[in-house]
């Protein structure tokens, strides 16, 4: 099982000291949260993708490329992409390139985006969302797949010919999660393709996310990928952990208060109690931790929200070298003695690489020389005639 | 979705109050209702418990639902409460010419298929009668909204209500028109026979509608189709 970090790239006052970080404040903290996430042991560090204050996080293939370079092991990923308000071909291109220069550490995670204003600055239209996102990745699919794509539909310009380049690393398109919490279409998508589905559990009735997990995973088997149980999950979680639970406690209570989202709202105890939420000792989250699949089945990805709401840099830190060496090492035995043997693997680019070639060398694509179009001719490239 | 199976002739009645005091008279109204509806439905061989609401309770959970979407454990039993209800009493006090701002949030809350087809009488108590359209012009479309049927007596008791004989005889005339609408199964009739004519939200009614079409456009476009 993976583990590892998201952050919304919220730019939020700290309400203890009364300071608001700086754009290029928070830059800097976020790389070095980053590197943190990969010294402490984590497999994981997510980025949301905003296009307004008080969020810096717009261009999120820059900043993934930059921690990638800067790393050894970490995965970089999204939470989320906006698949809506996107071109799915500038996706195709720059989430390709990354996972070159990543070599291959690196996957996404799709989402629609619901903040209304967003999609008429990139000419699209929130009613339209959800057929925009299905019709939008039915598009990506195929970029990363076929070296020349002939395609028409109903929310963008057709192609003709159109080549993505660069290849997706080894012809391995990057894995993608695709995040919801409430649309059996968007469930039944990431089913039809075998691709992996994220609930981001940070509300609950939990009910909800167990529905829609439940159906992703029937739907999965039904399109024939592999059983219920190997469908591919990864859920989030938020924490904040001291030593001793009175001191977690007393620490993120002013946080919590003004968080945006659900700040000025439920009393942190009742969120606690109520919401996967953990905010306590090292142990106390782990055995909330625990509970998750219990819920939801045996699952691939757990990411934690760590660094919002204003939270210094310094207490971020502070907080992944609790969660890396108290929380996620026993979560990591814990786990694997309770683990259904039939859950798939966690996806890496290895892996997908072994699934298509076996033994054999991956492709490795070489274009032919420009002739300035792929419409005539054969293929653009030297190893299919 | 599901329906409930229960014994034939047992009937489920929730009371909503928006009142403030204890004992309001809000409340009192909604009661005399309620009362006079278990009364009338033992004159049928039909017995009606009561469930009483107190939105004032709930009130923290109102609000944290309206801006944050989460929904306490309180508000999650009073919902559970209305999913299960054969009848509903909806009973607020009028402030500022119109519903309490607690009684319209707590309806605003609930997802839009939880009280499909339900009958319902619609109370409002108010110091003076110049409220009076209150419920009529205001409160009916809410309801409207939520696709329950309101019985044709509206209530309403302004301070010099509560001494006229009139009150009562609305109240009977109400109580037994939402006695005739639970006798008659319009509810289970309307969702038994035609719950898929309803525009529905997947985890709706309370949870428990999780049927998907499978062959709607929006899923076949899911399944790498194409948009009409």
């Amino acid at each position: 099982m993976q583990f590892g970090v998201f952050s919304v790239s919220d730019i939020t006052r700290d309400p203890v000291s009364g300071e608001t970080p700086s754009e290029a404040e928070r830059i800097d903290a976020i790389v070095q949260i980053a590197e943190k996430a990969e010294e402490v042991g984590l497999d994981v560090f997510a980025i949301g993708e905003h296009h307004n204050p008080p969020f810096f996080s717009s261009a999120p293939t820059t900043l993934l490329a930059h921690i990638a370079a800067k790393t050894k092991r970490l995965i970089v990923s999204t939470a989320t992409t906006l698949i809506t308000t996107n071109d799915p071909v500038r996706i195709a291109e720059e989430y390709a390139m990354l996972q070159h220069l990543a070599k291959g550490r690196m996957d996404l995670m799709l989402g629609r985006g619901n903040t209304a204003p967003v999609y008429p600055w990139f000419g699209q239209d929130i009613r339209q969302s959800l057929p925009l996102a299905l019709e939008n990745y039915n598009l990506l699919h195929r970029l990363w797949r076929e070296d020349v794509v002939d395609w028409e539909g109903k929310f963008r310009t057709p192609l003709q010919g159109f080549t993505s380049t660069p290849r997706p690393l080894d012809d391995v398109p990057p894995f993608v999660w695709h995040g919801s919490i409430r649309t059996p279409e968007i469930a039944e998508q990431a089913a039809y393709y075998g691709d992996g589905f994220f609930a981001n559990n940070i509300f609950w009735p939990k009910e909800h996310y167990m529905r829609l997990i439940k159906f992703y995973r029937q739907r999965y088997a039904h399109y024939g990928h592999g059983t219920e149980k190997q469908a591919v999950v990864g859920l989030g979680g938020q924490a904040y952990i001291a030593k001793r639970s009175q001191d977690a406690i007393k620490e993120f209570r002013p946080y919590f208060n003004e968080a945006p989202v659900y700040g000025h709202g439920p009393r942190m105890e009742d969120f606690m109690e109520q919401t996967p939420l953990s905010v306590g000792s090292p142990q106390e989250v782990i055995d909330k931790t625990l509970t998750f699949r219990e819920h939801f089945g045996d699952y691939q990805r757990q990411m934690f929200l760590m660094d919002h709401a204003g939270l210094p840099l310094k207490t971020v830190l502070n907080q992944l070298d609790l969660l890396g060496e108290e929380v996620v090492p026993v979560l990591r035995k814990e786990i694997e003695s309770r683990q259904d043997p039939e859950t798939a693997k966690p996806p890496t680019h290895a892996l997908r690489v072994t699934e298509k070639y076996g033994d054999q060398p991956a492709r490795q694509p070489r274009p032919n020389a420009n002739r300035g179009d792929n419409v005539t001719g054969g293929s653009p490239y030297q190893d299919n005639k | 979705m599901t329906t409930q199976s229960r014994d034939l002739g047992q009937f489920q009645l929730v009371v909503v109050s928006a009142g403030t005091s204890d004992p309001s008279s809000t409340r009192l109204l909604a009661d005399r209702v309620s009362q006079r509806v278990a009364t009338l439905g033992l004159q049928k061989q039909l017995t009606v418990e009561i469930k009483a609401i107190e939105l004032r309770e709930l009130a923290g959970e109102i609000a944290n639902a309206l801006v944050s979407n989460h929904i306490g454990p309180k508000l999650q039993k009073a919902i559970t409460a209305l999913q299960h209800a054969d009848g509903i009493v909806a009973s607020t006090p009028v402030y500022k010419a119109g519903a309490s701002g607690l009684f319209t949030s707590f309806f605003q809350i609930l997802d839009n298929d939880l009280l499909i087809a339900k009958p319902v009488a619609l109370a409002a108590t108010a110091g003076t009668a110049r409220h009076a359209l209150v419920v009529d012009d205001q409160m009916r479309g809410l309801f409207a909204y939520l696709r329950t049927v309101v019985v044709p007596t509206s209530l309403f008791a302004a301070t010099e209500d509560w001494t006229d004989p009139g009150l009562n005889k609305r109240i009977d005339r109400a109580a037994l028109e939402l006695v005739a609408l639970m006798a008659s199964g319009f509810e289970k009739q309307v969702r038994e026979e035609s719950w898929g004519r309803y525009q529905h939200e997947f985890g709706s009614a309370g949870g428990t509608e999780l049927s998907i079409d499978l062959d709607s456009d929006l899923m076949k476009l899911a399944a790498g189709g194409s948009a009409n």
